[in-house]
């Protein structure tokens, strides 16, 4: 038996070990928040679990080389799949505490049983204060190791879940290997090593797919299948597809649903469109999806669509993505328009083309960054970027669900100068949704309606402007740069809901 | 690692940050790489080139004399005003004379690929109405855009300081405003809107003659002495006397005495600390709030520059004498560029610079030194702009305009890009981190200013911003460290009333006129802006040209 060899084991072992710890603590901090607090107990609870497994190793006084081996594979695989498994438990139960310790104690447990029963199977070779020596040394030094390459490169370079499965795969293989370096000890080795062999290739397979486990239980936090999944500088895109459609969310928040999103877009892009006299020359801002731009392209005399999107990963995904580009009717792609990646702000303030309509559709205004789309100083830019007779549609969220914040939309649109004509509709995913036409000068409707339409027809145009008592007029403050009332409001109202 | 005076960065940040900062940042002395960067204040050498027994030889004297109308010594807010004021009524014969290689003085900007931002001055208050020169200057400039029946201005909205402005990081987290609300027990609550009432009626009162108490420029408030004997006491005295005991209170009265002053409310007369309350505000009605630009008051700075033509001023001149020469002066300067003397002679010259380099410049001074020039102190600042490639992170409220620590000495930072007509918050910033050596012996302060190089700066502003952010190692890519050696007048007990501000004041022979802050009491740049023009007018009276006043 080669010692210098299983003194690599205690190495390898407790490396593994105090890497478990830290992705047990880690993740804890992640998910629960509060770091401090979640590390400490996590590596108290760990450290108990340690002193448990030592204590439990009395109890094994039969075949220790076999029980030790086998405890290294099972050390290798609840290791290896804690951090999918407590992602997991996150996302189905609401009990992700509870499966934390009970992870954090199975393999603490473990790994407290590893090395008393290692120094019972090496107590016959090797003088016993030599022993206890040198098995410390390389226990405390695999601590060392493991301490410095979790933060440093195992999850910036693989994350939790792949850091987790590779080691877990190490250890499995380190359990394998010991079935050699022990052999004399181990008598009939044949269905161990199958074992061995079998924790390893689970882990394996869960090392190659850890990539689309991360995917995986992101699934979980959505109502339908995550589809397509991915992150761009500003925020994170995720379509899901149910039997009902597909949906996109951005950042959590849903941006439509392929079910109902002919209401809402409709709803958002005709009014203006006919009241104004001339829509030659159409800006949307928001509205990468090309869905708006598919409501504009109905109309034969466009000329130029201008969209400004700060994201080109949503314009990209609604010009390549199948799916989307039929549910756009390839709008992002029609010679008419023309898309813009940058800040709609800086477009408005840098910029001094003309536009008939302008179409705002922007998310809603739950932070600071946001809020600035729906300021006064913003609405004066977008006046000055108006050609006479020009209209613009805004989305103003809700009217029900954040009945001040909308009207706070119109109070500051009329303290920019417009005159405006506050609407809303029915759009089942979102519920009572609301919009704001507006215009320098009082305008009137001017133009038909075009052919083909699911949901407006001029009744229903009509119609939209009545508020019943629930959703009617209430004062709000100008939201304006220097106060950004309209984030209060929103937040407020919308905390009402949630 | 040895910093400064074999100080180890732990012992350096506990100095100069305290201790919560050095706890919270310096846990692991392990390794980093340092931010590349340098310090970069140059006028120190020059400047000092004036002072006596230094131990440089006297600056030679230029043998061709050139003759001007007005010349002004020092191109920072003040000098600035005053050719902005004589431009403003037609003086061309003009000519002003900056030591620095830029113009602006405290008020200067600098800028990189990624923002302009401000080496000082970074806000201006709204004026409460509008009237006075600060106001015609923001007409000028488009900030004001009307006015309203009641006299108040309108601001350009994009000027003012957008929402979210303040936050203040305590123990793990950042909280909304500069009053640290989380945790506070019911009487320090009941103790701060005791506080809030009490400015309220205070920034209403009227003297016998009408005049607001507390205003701005001061000048135009009351000097009665029922109101100036508060300027006898201390800030920390006045609230010990009113019974403001919550420490949550102090810590904000000392840090509003420290953010303009440079000193806590302890160093600071009652009356100036009761002004900064009072003077932005009437009664229940506010100014508008802090007019902003991502370089600061840099923007006021050019606009002010805007009126010169380029001969009218030079930078990199350091006048160094003053000498009364038929019935005007003659100015014997160094141009610090070309190594070379210039002499000048001017019917009327405005000085203004601070007192401290009066007392050097104006040569009947050096024999029969004024005894009012000793009573003018000034406090020394550091100020760094840290550039990163991204906002930092942190937990709890949004990155703000201004990001002020709790537990350290330092002021925090401002977000030079705060005010970018953007809707994002991705992508590089720069953000000016400011210090005030707020020591009582101001000499001592500035050797410690001026000891630290830009290893111990670049350590402290490091620690400074890591204790909030957490891997902000990662995001900054250079800072710049300006020392300013006199940064600012302090408005210490029994200086702003004294008298000597007032004696200070007045103009020698008719011809030699002078403008600064430090004759206002406080570092502002109404103070500056109004003791320009007025100093201006003088001249515009000297020279017999009938104008109406700005001041009014």
């Amino acid at each position: 038996m080669n010692r210098s060899l299983l003194f690599l084991t205690v190495l390898v072992i407790a490396t593994c070990g105090l890497v478990y710890e830290l992705i047990a603590g880690t993740l804890a901090s992640y998910l629960i928040g509060d770091s401090v607090t979640q590390f400490s107990t996590a590596i108290g609870v760990y450290l108990s679990a340690l002193g448990l497994g030592a204590y439990l190793s009395r109890f094994i006084e039969r075949a220790v080389a076999r029980r030790f081996v086998e405890i290294e594979l099972a050390v290798a695989f609840v290791g290896g799949i804690s951090a999918p498994l407590l992602f997991l438990c996150f996302s189905f139960t609401g009990g992700f505490r509870v499966a934390l310790y009970l992870v954090v104690i199975a393999i603490g447990t473990l790994v407290g049983l590893e090395i008393p029963l290692l120094l019972r199977i090496l107590k016959d070779l090797v003088r016993f204060k030599d022993l206890v020596s040198q098995v410390l040394t390389f226990d405390y030094a695999g601590a060392l190791v493991a301490s410095l390459l979790f933060p440093l490169i195992l999850v910036p370079k693989l994350g939790l879940v792949r850091t987790s499965l590779l080691f877990g795969l190490v250890n499995g293989a380190v359990g394998l290997w010991s079935t050699w370096l022990l052999r004399p000890a181990l008598g009939e080795v044949q269905r161990l090593r199958l074992k061995a062999v079998g924790v390893c290739a689970l882990l394996f397979v869960g090392f190659v797919m850890g990539e689309r486990l991360t995917w995986f239980y992101e699934d979980q936090l959505y109502a339908d299948d995550v589809v397509m999944a991915k992150s761009s500088p500003y925020q994170r895109i995720v379509v899901t597809r149910g039997r009902r459609g597909f949906s996109l969310f951005l950042n959590g928040h849903l941006q439509f649903a392929s079910v109902d999103e002919y209401r809402y877009h409709e709803a958002l892009v005709h009014p203006a469109m006919v009241y104004a006299p001339s829509h030659r020359h159409v800006l949307i801002l928001g509205g990468g999806d090309g869905l708006a731009a598919r409501e504009v392209l109905r109309y034969p005399d466009v000329e130029t669509i201008t969209l400004v999107d700060l994201d080109d990963a949503v314009t990209t995904l609604g010009t390549t993505w199948d799916e989307l580009a039929e549910q756009n009717g390839h709008s992002l792609t029609n010679r008419k328009l023309k898309i813009v990646n940058t800040d709609a702000m800086q477009f408005l303030a840098e910029g001094d083309g003309k536009y008939d309509v302008v179409v705002v559709d922007f998310p809603d205004p739950n932070n600071f960054s946001l809020g600035k789309l729906y300021t006064t100083r913003f609405y004066r830019l977008l006046k000055r970027r108006l050609a006479p007779g020009g209209t613009v549609v805004i989305q103003s969220t809700s009217p029900l669900f954040a009945r001040q914040t909308y009207w706070c939309v119109v109070q500051t649109l009329e303290a920019a100068g417009f005159w405006t004509r506050p609407y809303h509709a029915l759009v089942p995913s979102f519920g009572e949704w609301g919009y704001v036409l507006a215009a320098p000068e009082p305008r009137s409707r001017v133009h038909p309606l075009p052919p083909g339409l699911r949901f407006l027809d001029d009744e229903t145009l009509e119609g939209m402007t009545k508020f019943p008592p629930d959703m009617s007029r209430v004062p709000a403050e100008v939201n304006r740069l220097n106060n950004q009332v309209l984030v209060h409001y929103f937040e407020e109202e919308w905390r009402k809901w949630d | 690692m040895g910093l400064t005076g074999g100080l180890t960065r732990r012992e350096l940040v506990a100095a100069f940050l305290g201790a919560a900062v050095a706890n919270a940042s310096c846990r692991k002395e392990r390794p980093r790489a340092q931010v590349p960067g340098a310090l970069v204040d140059r006028a120190v050498e020059t400047g000092h080139r004036l002072r006596p027994g230094s131990g440089t030889a006297p600056l030679p004297r230029a043998k061709e004399i050139q003759n001007v109308e007005v010349l002004i010594a020092g191109g920072g807010v003040a000098g600035l005003s005053a050719a902005w004021r004589l431009r403003g009524a037609g003086v061309k014969d003009l000519l002003l004379l900056e030591l620095d290689e830029a113009l602006g003085g405290t008020a200067r900007s600098g800028k990189n690929a990624v923002s302009a931002f401000p080496w000082g001055a970074h806000y201006l208050p709204a004026p409460l109405q509008d009237r006075g020169p600060a106001a015609k200057l923001l007409h000028e400039m488009g900030a004001i855009t009307g006015t309203r029946d009641d006299g108040t201005p309108e601001i350009a909205e994009q000027l003012l300081v957008c929402e979210p402005d303040e936050r203040l990081f305590y123990r793990g987290a950042w909280y909304p405003g500069l009053y640290l609300r989380a945790g506070a027990s019911a009487d320090d609550l009941a103790q701060l809107h005791r506080f809030e009432r009490r400015m309220v009626a205070l920034s209403a009162l009227r003297d016998g003659r009408g005049r607001k108490v507390f205003a701005v420029p001061l000048e135009e408030g009351s000097d009665d002495a029922e109101w100036t004997a508060l300027d006898r006491i201390s800030m920390a005295e006045w609230l010990e006397r009113e019974g403001f005991t919550s420490p949550r209170l102090r810590w904000y009265v000392d840090y509003a005495c420290r953010d303009d002053y440079g000193a806590p409310a302890e160093r600071i007369s009652a009356w100036a600390g009761l002004w900064y309350f009072c003077a932005r505000r009437d009664g229940e009605k506010e100014n508008a709030g802090f007019l902003t630009w991502p370089e600061g008051n840099g923007r006021l700075v050019r606009q002010l520059s805007s009126s010169l033509l380029p001969k009218q001023h030079r930078t990199n001149v350091l006048v160094h004498t003053l000498e009364p020469k038929d019935g005007g002066w003659l100015a014997h300067a160094w141009d610090a560029q070309k190594k070379a003397p210039l002499g000048f002679f001017a019917r009327q010259v405005v000085f203004a610079g601070p007192r401290f380099v009066a007392g050097y410049v104006v040569a009947p001074w050096r024999t029969a030194r004024p005894g009012f020039l000793d009573a003018f102190v000034y406090g020394p600042w550091a100020v760094a702009n840290v550039t990163l490639n991204q906002l930092p992170l942190g937990r709890g409220y949004p990155i703000c305009w201004d990001n002020v620590f709790y537990e350290s000495r330092s002021l925090g930072y401002v977000v030079a890009t705060h005010q970018r007509e953007v809707a994002t918050d991705v992508g590089p910033t720069v953000l000016t981190w400011y210090y005030p050596l707020d020591g009582a012996d101001v000499r001592a302060e500035r050797q410690r200013l001026l000891q630290a190089d830009y290893n111990a700066w670049e350590a402290l502003v490091m620690a400074d911003l890591r204790a909030a952010h957490p891997g902000v190692d990662d995001l900054v890519t250079r800072i710049e460290v300006m020392r300013w050696g006199h940064a600012m007048i302090r408005p210490v007990p029994g200086f702003v009333w004294g008298g000597a501000r007032t004696k200070a004041q007045a103009s020698i022979g008719g011809s030699l006129h002078f403008a600064h802050s430090d004759l206002g009491g406080l570092a502002l740049f109404e103070e500056a802006n109004w003791h320009g023009v007025r100093a201006a007018e003088q001249v515009l009276a000297a020279l017999g040209r009938s104008v109406s006043s700005w001041l009014g």
